[in-house]
């Protein structure tokens, strides 16, 4: 169940990149490092999955390690469930928060309800410790405006039977679940057919503006609270229980099990929505954890700009800096790949035959898988997982082909003419393609690394769908979290690249583009 | 008189077309020949064949005595110089660039290149002051006086020419003419020039030849053909070019 919320599939989730700790060194060390994987100081690294919860539970994780003096990161946001199970199998991370009925359901594959017991043998052999549950479940619920509940006089589930015409709106992942939306409907014959697969975040609005009766939620969740919202009694039991658990890698170090497990029992229901509600208040996943640490002075209303020494520079400036760097960073890689790569493979290709058109359909090919499935296909290869480097792949992958395709087609737009008077002058091949052929196809050649440059600068705020930072970090907290600022934060200023980056290649043609050309 | 350049049964086909039949031709040293054929007659395949832009499915072509091969072309190519219709001048190059392209690509001197261009330019009445021009900012005429300047940068011992005068106006044409007659009797040169016009094949010609479907039909001074066809279509082709003349 839960991957909760939000995060669903299809998915932009996420919730927020939201302020990465402490981490604008490391980002950038972490790029420029980017082939050689680095693993020096090896700290604990925990992911968290993409949803309020995930993150507040990443972070004490990542404060407990730390307080006991080992070495932590947090990686935010990374995912979904498979691609958290798969990073933690991968050794890309070392621990996150699951839950015991996702773990049942999801990974196990289980069809019967197992006990925390059998769980824990079972992840045993596949190499993964769990701790025991943290204190809460954190279960699905169906939920509704109270006061439409008490109108229709609705309490249970069954309940629901009576009103075939009501408005379900659904996270995707619920729809798909195992657990999720077509065994409940079973289990309850219910009669609604009016059912529509809504972003989780977007989902409360909906709720809120009555676009939808009906929506699916965790019970820990803050907004139950803030928009006053009923949960429908499940009278049948149908949702398995949902424990929150830490899951970590057998081989990761003694004395760091040791400290998550110092965890154990330590939140209950009414202390985790707390913690949710003080994370979607201040949009702090920080100061959300420092709750769970502090209690009595977190709970004070803090004025802003009083974060812990921790914490970088976290004023909108500097976060745009950063974004917008990393985002340049990203597309810039990516594109200096593209043409170093694309150009011989769009000389090759110039040249017709068998090998031309497997370049040029193999170019093809890629762009037509839309680019977040082609995030998710790198994301299980050993090489990449959940890194810059999937994204840096992704990107380098969608540039090639605007740049193989102009240089195939700049070269042979070159009349047969010229080309053999080349060659009756007696050049030397190399010089053939150096002095006459390339500078000749220079334009088209330089408007597809254009074309490959705007669509990067687009593409690359996914990349923080798979935590690799950039621009799409603010749009994807702010979808998360149904905020349209924070959402504009990133998109005004992508938008505004893309167009800076057009004029600087336009100012570009000029000096790369052979006047001669240009008359 | 020695033969600069001798084809020994060179043919060539194109899928199921012969756009060649084997066939020997000599080029002599110092003469100006002129091929001459109506369209798709062979004339710019058997240029082609000589340069190898295309290479011939049989036979051989000799250049100075010595066979020509894939590995001492590129070096032959430097001691022939080529003129298409369209001048064949590079767009991303100025007149000047063009004209040097291949004395800087095998390491001539500046100074010597500065002397060569310079005479050149005199020689093709080129004025000096357009050598810093783009192709595109050129008449047709001048392009092609650029072309020739730069086929005969390296003092080549042979001319190929392939219509070199094909796409201009009448005037401009005319003094054109003029000047090439000129040049390659100052030059001594050496000349394979490909026309369609007979009146051009007259006013170049040491010796014509005379082409038809892959095949040469008859080769002789204008009068040889005039009064000795070898063959139907020699009469046909004059009649003919002299009837347009008339006109």
């Amino acid at each position: 169940m839960k991957l909760h919320c939000t995060s669903r599939s299809g998915g932009l989730q996420s919730a927020v990149g939201l302020r990465r700790l402490g981490s604008r060194r490391s980002l950038i060390s972490a790029f420029l490092f980017l082939p050689t994987a680095c693993t020096f100081a090896a700290p604990v690294v925990v992911g968290s999955k993409k949803f309020t919860e995930s993150y507040v539970l990443g972070e004490i994780a990542k404060r407990t390690l730390t307080d006991a003096a080992i070495p932590a990161e947090h990686r935010q946001g990374m995912g979904g469930t498979i691609i958290l199970w798969e990073a933690l199998r991968g050794g890309q991370i070392d621990a996150y928060p699951e839950y015991t009925g996702t773990i049942a359901t999801e990974i196990l594959k289980s069809d019967s309800t197992p006990s925390l017991d059998q769980i824990r043998d079972s992840l045993e052999k596949l190499g993964v410790g769990m701790t025991a549950p943290l204190g809460f479940n954190n279960t699905y619920a169906l939920v509704m405006r109270r006061s439409e509940a008490q109108r229709l006089g609705i309490r249970t589930i069954s309940d629901l039977q009576r009103y075939p015409d009501l408005k379900f709106g659904l996270t995707h992942e619920f729809l798909e679940r195992q657990d999720g939306w077509r065994p409940l409907r079973q289990r309850y014959s219910l009669p609604q057919q009016n059912i529509v697969g809504i972003d989780h975040a977007l989902g409360y609005s909906a709720l809120a503006n009555g676009s939808i009766a009906v929506k699916d939620a965790y019970s820990t969740d803050a907004k139950i609270e803030q928009n006053d919202l009923f949960v429908i009694e499940d009278d049948l039991h149908f949702f398995p229980k949902y424990e929150a658990v830490f899951l970590f890698r057998s081989s990761t170090r003694a004395d760091a099990i040791a400290a998550l497990r110092h965890l154990e029992g330590t939140l209950d229901e009414t202390r985790m929505i707390r913690l949710n509600a003080e994370a979607e208040r201040t949009k702090n996943y920080a100061r959300a954890a420092d709750l769970y640490f502090n209690v009595g002075a977190a709970l004070a209303p803090r004025t802003s700009g009083h974060s812990g020494p921790s914490h970088i520079d976290d004023s909108f400036p500097h976060k745009l800096a950063r974004w917008t760097l990393r985002h340049l960073q990203l597309a810039g890689f990516s594109l200096l790949l593209s043409i170093i790569v694309g150009i011989p493979l769009g000389i090759a290709a110039s040249r017709g035959g068998a090998i031309g058109h497997v370049i040029l359909g193999f170019a093809g090919v890629v762009q037509t898988i839309p680019s977040l499935a082609l995030l998710a296909l790198l994301v299980p290869l050993p090489f990449f997982g959940i890194s810059v480097r999937t994204a840096v792949a992704a990107l380098f992958l969608y540039g090639l082909l605007p740049i193989v395709r102009n240089t195939a087609t700049g070269l042979q737009d070159i009349p047969r003419s010229l080309r053999e008077s080349a060659v009756a002058l007696g050049l030397s091949p190399i010089a053939r393609l150096w002095q006459i052929y390339l500078p000749m196809a220079s334009r088209s050649i330089l408007s597809g690394i254009k074309t490959s440059a705007v669509i990067n600068i687009g593409t690359a705020t996914l990349a923080a769908l798979i935590g690799a930072g950039g621009l799409g970090e603010p749009i994807i907290s702010g979808l998360n979290l149904n905020d349209h600022v924070t959402i504009l934060e990133g998109a005004i200023p992508a938008a505004v690249l893309a167009l800076l980056v057009q004029w600087c290649f336009d100012l570009l043609d000029r000096v790369l583009i052979p006047k001669g050309l240009r008359l | 008189m020695s033969a600069l350049v001798k084809l020994e049964d060179v043919c060539k086909r194109y899928d199921d077309a012969i756009a060649l039949y084997p066939t020997n031709l000599s080029i002599e040293s110092g003469k100006t020949m002129v091929l001459i054929g109506p369209s798709g007659c062979g004339k710019s395949t058997l240029l082609r064949l000589i340069i190898r832009l295309i290479e011939s499915d049989s036979g051989s072509i000799e250049f100075d005595g010595k066979p020509v091969t894939p590995d001492n072309i590129n070096a032959l190519r430097r001691r022939i110089g080529y003129v298409i219709q369209e001048g064949g001048l590079f767009p991303h190059l100025t007149a000047r660039a063009n004209v040097l392209l291949m004395a800087r690509h095998i390491g001539k001197s500046e100074e010597e290149t500065h002397n060569r261009l310079l005479e050149l330019s005199e020689l093709t009445r080129f004025s000096q002051d357009l050598l810093p021009r783009y192709p595109l900012e050129l008449s047709g005429g001048q392009r092609q006086r650029v072309s020739l300047m730069r086929a005969l940068m390296l003092s080549p011992e042979l001319l190929l020419l392939d219509e070199p005068l094909g796409a201009l106006d009448p005037l401009v044409r005319a003094s054109l003419q003029k000047d090439l007659k000129e040049i390659f009797t100052r030059l001594g040169q050496t000349v394979l020039f490909v026309t369609h016009d007979l009146a051009e094949a007259i006013y170049f010609a040491d010796a014509i030849v005379l082409m038809n479907k892959g095949r040469i039909v008859q080769k002789g001074s204008i009068t040889d053909l005039r009064e000795r066809p070898a063959d139907p279509f020699v009469s046909e082709f004059i009649n003919a070019q002299r009837g347009v003349s008339l006109q």
